[in-house]
């Protein structure tokens, strides 16, 4: 049974995912893997709602309907994020942030 | 039970997104010969849909209570309106350019669909919905920022505001779940009833603070705006600066007060590091700018300080100098956008230099520029100087020596501000030049935008009324 497993196991796994995510999104320099670092953020955010929902609040859904909205949200900024790479690949021919700095300080 | 009738309330968002599906409906029967009926289409759409914002609305909650309005709500929702019928009718001359035919719908209907999320985020009654009209508002403009295809900064800028803008609903979505963990709500009241002071929910609203902080371009999370600001066409620059920005200063404000209202002393303290952080960095950035675009970013984060000056106040004269600043702001700094844009689209010139010698050429729009820069700086015949006047007293008179240090650090900052605000008169009045930019006539659409500006301008700084109003409101928050 999921209620076996105690909650700081989820929590431990969730935030690790979400500063994983942060050091991905600054430290990787390609646009596609700044996407999935984002990804993974959102997706700690997820195991959070979730996690939150079944163990504190069951008998009350928010936890999960949030969880849901941010899949949808997290795939439509997903595409238009992809949209906007591929117009930097016809520009700059390459993903790489380290060569997209023509305004800088 | 919920009857056809309480859909009333939402009208403001109903009617908008009705203008948005005209214009769509529009693009596909209008002829290819005649798009530009569009601009016009739109205008007037959006003047009848702002006037009709005006008239009293049914005050109420809806879907369980996600979704409130009332008359401060609406006041926030017209505010902004009146920003946008600006914008719109200074965008028309460069919607209309060659380079952008076939676009032009697209345009409008990415702007009005972005308001609608902001009007969303705005009449938010839990987190859920604040979410996501926070992203409906996002999104869009990172579409809106890489606008001008064959440009390399236009692309740049959208991809910045995208990532920047995601990481930092990321962050605000890993706070929000760490209070719902503790509270066991997402909706505002049931949050604000629950809210004690444990570590966790202490946590979460840093991050939630993070993530607005990304949004109102605070200084620790500016770094993405000058460079959106720079690559995005101009006109999105002042969507980006004045409306969004307004709309992220509104709901940040709201929820301090109604939901992490006691833990205020907290969020005070939180506050007045960003604001001294803010405005400082934010001046002295922009004294080193010579493009006018970077130049407006940085002194659009300088005010973003100013502004938590009124939020601080924790009362209802800070909600009011807070709401009667930003109505000022977007008044002041669309008269300087709507000069900017004018000779851009006339001239493509943007750097601080080619303004060298303007007055000789165009006076009309020197003088107009001069004044909203007074405005921008705070000096008194025009009503900048009445806003960031209440934001200071509205913070000194919490009576305590820190915070009389805090305003004592904003009117420096204030004057540091005129430096680089005197800059740009300088060039335009003083310098000289050999080849200035030559006499040309603004459309106008746009002149009617900058008409508005200036009235406006001198009206809010002079009818207490206006004042007098908004107070009453701010109660209702």
């Amino acid at each position: 049974m999921i209620q076996d497993i105690p909650i700081q196991y989820f929590l431990i796994v969730s935030t690790t995912m979400f500063f994983i995510g942060v050091c991905g999104f600054i430290i990787r320099r390609n646009l596609i893997t700044m996407l999935m670092a984002i990804e993974l953020i959102l997706n700690s955010v997820n195991i959070n709602f979730l996690v939150f929902n079944k163990f504190l609040f069951p008998h009350q859904l928010q936890g999960h309907f949030f969880a849901l909205i941010v899949v949808a949200i997290a795939a439509a900024e997903a595409s238009v994020a992809i949209a906007l790479f591929i117009n930097i690949y016809r520009r700059f021919t390459n993903i790489e942030v380290e060569n997209i700095s023509e305004m800088k300080y | 039970m919920m009857n056809l009738q309480d859909f009333l309330t939402m009208r403001h968002e109903l009617l908008l997104i009705l203008v948005a599906v005209i214009v769509l409906i529009g693009e596909i029967f209008i002829s290819d010969k005649s798009k530009h009926v569009i601009i016009n289409l739109t205008i007037i759409l959006f003047l009848l849909h702002t006037i009709v914002g005006f008239l009293p609305i049914q005050e109420g909650k809806l879907f369980g209570g996600m979704y409130q309005n009332d008359l401060f709500r609406a006041t926030l929702k017209n505010i902004l309106n009146i920003g946008v019928f600006i914008i719109l009718l200074q965008s028309s001359a460069w919607i209309r350019k060659e380079e952008n035919h076939g676009k032009i719908s697209e345009y409008f209907i990415l702007l009005l669909s972005t308001l609608v999320g902001m009007y969303f985020m705005i009449s938010s009654g839990d987190f859920l919905m604040l979410y996501l009209g926070l992203e409906l508002a996002t999104i869009p403009i990172a579409a809106l920022a890489a606008f001008d295809r064959h440009k390399n900064n236009s692309a740049e800028a959208g991809i910045k505001l995208i990532l920047s803008s995601a990481l930092s609903s990321g962050i605000l979505l890993f706070g929000i779940s760490m209070i719902y963990g503790t509270t066991g709500s997402v909706y505002f009241t049931e949050v604000a009833a629950n809210f004690g002071k444990e570590s966790l929910q202490i946590l979460g609203f840093i991050f939630f603070v993070a993530g607005m902080g990304f949004k109102i371009s605070l200084v620790p999370f500016h770094l993405w705006t000058a460079d959106v600001y720079e690559g995005a066409p101009i006109n999105v620059t002042s969507y980006l600066s004045v409306i969004s920005k307004g709309a992220a200063v509104f709901i940040f404000t709201i929820v301090l007060y109604k939901v992490f209202g006691q833990i205020a002393e907290m969020w005070n303290i939180l506050l007045y590091v960003l604001a001294v952080l803010t405005m400082t960095i934010g001046n002295l950035f922009a004294i080193r700018q010579n493009n006018m675009k970077r130049f407006l970013a940085f002194s659009s984060i300088a005010q973003a300080g100013f502004i938590l000056l009124g939020i601080m106040g924790s009362n209802q004269a800070g909600v009011t100098s807070v709401v009667y600043f930003m109505l000022i702001y977007i008044l002041t700094n669309l008269g300087a956008f709507g000069v900017v844009s004018a000779i851009s689209n006339a001239s493509g010139k943007e750097d601080m230099r080619d303004y060298n010698g303007l007055y000789k050429t165009n006076p009309k729009l020197s003088l107009l520029m001069t004044l909203a820069l007074f405005s921008l700086a705070g000096i008194p015949p025009v009503a900048g100087f009445f806003g960031k006047f209440f934001l200071f007293t509205s913070v000194a008179s919490l009576n305590d020596y820190k915070y009389y240090i805090l305003v004592l650090i904003a009117v420096l900052n204030a004057t540091i501000s005129l430096f680089y605000y005197l800059r740009v008169v300088k060039a335009m009045f003083i310098d000289p030049s050999d080849n200035p930019i030559p006499y040309f006539k603004t459309d106008t659409h746009a002149r009617i935008g900058l008409l508005i500006c200036v009235f406006g301008v001198f009206l809010v700084g002079f009818v207490a009324a206006i004042y007098e109003a908004i107070y009453k409101f701010s109660s209702l928050i």
